[in-house]
């Protein structure tokens, strides 16, 4: 039930709105847009592909969001264990230097 | 691939798995389980097992929707096409699904007309360019795919055509995790949840797992980094005590679900008063049957369906391993008589069963004395 | 071709068949799992005697005091043309391909054809064109060949029969039970081209992409390989059918040693990333007509490497990995951050999958 692909709208067809050409990599498809009439992609979208149908629209910034939320984790630890290295939250944790 | 290379970034990759092994109270054993089959499939297609700590642990949950097909209704659909004027067309997932005489690519070897199509759409064009012929199209999936045979159908209602019907074995993905939770022999502290399905269903549904049950539940992404992530997620909720659904896979669910989808669903389907899952028996409102309005589509109403119920051999234990109670390499028949080759249930022939998955991918290397990694 | 050393089978012992399978199935052609129990258990038993040697690409025969490789293949495909190739020259590289990966020059081949009634002739004047001029660029002689003609709905238009003769290169013996661990496994590019090709040229999929069939003879690589590093050459095969997952395990299993790639190191076109992805097929699994794969001890592995880098064709040759002792008969794919997964043979081909 899970395969869906990323793919961006490369084709669209103004006689014909509910169809759209994606691509993945090169590959290219007809994909039916009928699941997102109430919020049509354009062209040079990204939308999620299963089964030959859009199922969604891929949000950009939540994409950049996430990598940079991964990014930084175990950072704000790190910082933490620090600081209490150094005494200066007032535990009495030294971290070996 | 964009959308797609970001997420299986090897160092970020390496640093979420150091987190999670932060997180993990070495006291505690921590059992997740994922329901949707995609994601059993990528836990095993990137070795995310290989790089957890020992003590948290992935249960493979029901989310197959080939592996809770009854073998009855794959009988049924192939009785139906011994007709020399019908075309049998599904997606490549059923073509080796074992019926009591044969699979579908079987029975292609005998000379039935069966197709393997990539879209419900495909099947309907099948149809309009075999006016002579009835295509019947097994439709199998979740809520993820639903919507897309529900709008095939008004399709082919708007453009009138006659000669194609959709047999159809769609189930719903609650029920499925209710049973999970009622089931006495399952201890389960969280929940990894299906990321499509949710494209669908949005993240609602969820909540009653988190308020009535407790378990924390992450609506996860299928690339390693969002796995990795829903259960850094989990881990953390567990840690604070907190239990609620939380969405992992932003960039693509909204937590209202998609209305057109649910729209075409709602036109064309209506929910079963009962239907039987392998492994799992009779669970009441839990599939998709065809309404009225579409009675001309619905292959169960314009042909004869034989109804044959067919129990499993006593000996699988497709049941036990669906809900997570057994490990697949813990059935009697596995690596024996059930196989890849000769599957004997159908956890063992889809590619995301956990049988198979834990064949294909995994029993090997368990039953290694020791592993040399290259350098 | 499943060839080996032919032994005359012992008049008094019976074959001793163990393929129990009711009927023939679209999966024993496959290449996979299936393929090898039929022939493993019903070709060998009766064909080829008692003897107990791997099967390879090639058989050696000797004749009148030479040591001589002999190859056979047969060539179905649908359809019969498709971007980069055509059964004709799928017929002559795969031939030469096959000779080649035993560590022979490929020297003369023979055809058989089965045509369909009513084939239009240009179709096949087409072929016999593709094969010449195939056969031509392989530096192969075509020595003479056969044609049977069936009745409509049978044969696909065209199935091509081949049988090749090659002189061993010198200095250069391959056989999977040299392998040792340790030693290094090559590959001479990228790999799924020529499978889904033809998956996408079926039309089925309604998927389009801008690939061709990798159809070639790998011959001038292979010779160029066995000059710098002959000695320390273990084990060749072109990963037709099945693929590069089905080759490296059979080879594991003929050699008890396991296999270990490194995921990032297996060169992939996007397009055919992009239509597996899309498909939900691995790689590993597809077909390749102008590809090998090569075991080199590591003393020799750089040499051969080198030799194939600089040869036209085989600039994007790359090391995939090495032969280790665990998991034995196995082949195993690693991830950079140390994720790891079995790759096993498929039981049939691979199908297209939406879950």
């Amino acid at each position: 039930m899970c395969l869906a692909i990323p793919g961006k709208i490369v084709e669209v067809f103004p006689d014909m709105p509910r169809l759209a050409t994606v691509e993945v990599a090169g590959v290219r498809r007809k994909v039916d847009l009928g699941l997102l009439e109430d919020d049509p992609p354009v062209s040079g979208d990204w939308v999620l592909i299963h089964v030959g149908f859009a199922m969604s629209k891929i949000s950009e910034q939540d994409a950049i969001d996430q990598m940079n939320t991964l990014r930084i984790l175990g950072e704000d630890e790190q910082a933490i264990q620090e600081v209490q290295g150094y005494g200066l939250d007032g535990s009495d944790n030294r971290k070996p230097s | 691939m964009r959308f797609v290379d970001e997420f299986r970034d090897p160092e970020v990759i390496t640093k979420t798995a150091e987190e999670i092994r932060r997180l993990a109270e070495p006291s505690r054993h921590y059992r997740i389980m994922e329901v949707c089959g995609g994601h059993t499939h990528a836990i095993y297609r990137f070795g995310l097992k290989d790089i957890l700590p020992s003590n948290v642990e992935l249960i493979h949950g029901p989310g197959c929707p080939v592996c809770v097909l009854p073998m009855g209704r794959i009988d049924d659909g192939l009785a139906l096409a011994q007709d020399p004027d019908v075309i049998f067309s599904a997606f490549g997932d059923m073509m080796r699904v074992p019926g009591t005489q044969g699979s579908p690519l079987e029975h292609k070897a005998r000379g039935m007309d069966v197709r393997i199509v990539y879209s419900p759409s495909d099947a309907l064009k099948l149809a309009k360019a075999n006016p002579g012929k009835h295509v019947m199209f097994f439709a199998i999936g979740f809520e993820t795919t639903a919507p897309s045979s529900a709008l095939t159908l008004m399709r082919a209602k708007a453009e009138g055509i006659r000669n194609f019907s959709l047999f159809c074995n769609h189930v719903t993905i609650i029920p499925a995790i209710r049973a999970i939770l009622d089931s006495p022999d399952m201890r389960l502290d969280a929940f990894v949840g299906p990321g499509h399905v949710s494209t669908v269903i949005g993240c609602r549904p969820y909540e009653w797992i988190a308020s009535k049950e407790g378990r924390p539940i992450v609506i996860s992404g299928f690339e390693p980094l969002d796995i990795l992530q829903s259960i850094v997620m989990l881990l953390r909720q567990l840690k604070s005590g907190e239990a609620k659904v939380e969405n992992q896979y932003k960039r693509v669910v909204p937590w209202e679900g998609n209305r057109a989808a649910l729209r075409a669903m709602a036109e064309v389907f209506q929910l079963r008063p009962y239907f039987e899952w392998r492994g799992l028996g009779f669970i009441s409102q839990s599939a998709l049957g065809i309404r009225d309005s579409y009675a001309d589509w619905d292959t169960e109403r314009r042909f004869r369906v034989p109804g044959v119920r067919v129990t499993d051999p006593k000996a699988a234990q497709c049941g036990e391993v669906l809900k997570g109670v057994l490990k697949p390499a813990q059935c009697k028949l596995f690596g024996s008589e059930c196989t890849p080759e000769h599957p004997v249930g159908a956890l063992m022939v889809s590619s995301e069963g956990s049988c198979a998955a834990y064949y294909n991918y995994e029993h090997r290397k368990a039953m290694a004395t020791s592993l040399a990694w290259p350098a | 071709m499943a060839g080996l050393k032919p032994e005359p089978a012992a008049a008094d012992a019976p074959a001793k068949v163990r393929f129990r399978d009711p009927q023939i199935e679209m999966a024993h052609g496959a290449g996979g799992i299936a393929s090898r129990r039929l022939i493993e258990g019903l070709f060998a038993p009766i064909l080829f005697g008692s003897s107990h040697e791997p099967l390879g690409d090639s058989a050696t025969v000797h004749v009148a005091g030479a040591r001589v490789a002999i190859t056979t293949d047969c060539f179905v495909v649908k359809p019969l043309k498709f971007a980069g190739g055509s059964i004709g020259e799928l017929a002559i590289n795969g031939t030469v391909n096959d000779l080649a990966v035993s560590g022979a020059r490929p020297e003369s081949i023979v055809a058989t054809f089965v045509l369909e009634a009513g084939l239009p002739t240009d179709v096949l004047e087409a072929e016999i064109r593709a094969m010449g001029e195939a056969a031509r660029q392989a530096g192969v002689a075509i020595a003479g060949g056969d044609t049977k003609v069936v009745e409509h709905g049978q044969a696909d238009l065209m199935y091509i029969t081949t049988t090749g003769l090659g002189s061993f290169l010198p200095g250069v013996h391959v056989n999977p039970r040299s392998v040792r661990s340790g030693d290094k496994v090559l590959l001479s590019g990228p790999i799924g081209d020529h499978g889904i090709t033809i998956l996408l040229a079926r039309g089925e999929l309604d998927l389009d992409a801008d690939l061709r069939s990798d159809t070639r003879s790998v011959f001038p690589l292979v010779e160029a390989m066995v000059r710098e590093a002959g000695p320390g050459i273990r084990w060749m095969r072109d990963p037709t059918r099945g693929g590069v997952a089905t080759s490296l395990n059979e080879l594991a299993r003929d050699c008890g040693l396991s296999v270990h790639l490194i995921d990032d190191t297996i060169p992939v076109r996007d397009t055919v990333r992009g239509a597996c992805e899309l498909l939900g097929l691995d790689p590993l699994h597809i077909a390749n007509e102008g590809q090998f794969l090569a075991v080199v001890a590591p003393e020799y592995a750089n040499l051969a490497l080198n030799a194939l880098c600089q040869t036209a064709g085989g600039e994007a040759a790359v090391m995939i990995g090495e032969v280790c002792e665990q998991p034995a008969g196995s082949v195993l794919i690693t991830t950079e951050y140390g994720g790891s997964r079995i790759i096993d043979m498929l039981v049939g081909d691979p199908l297209p999958r939406i879950c």
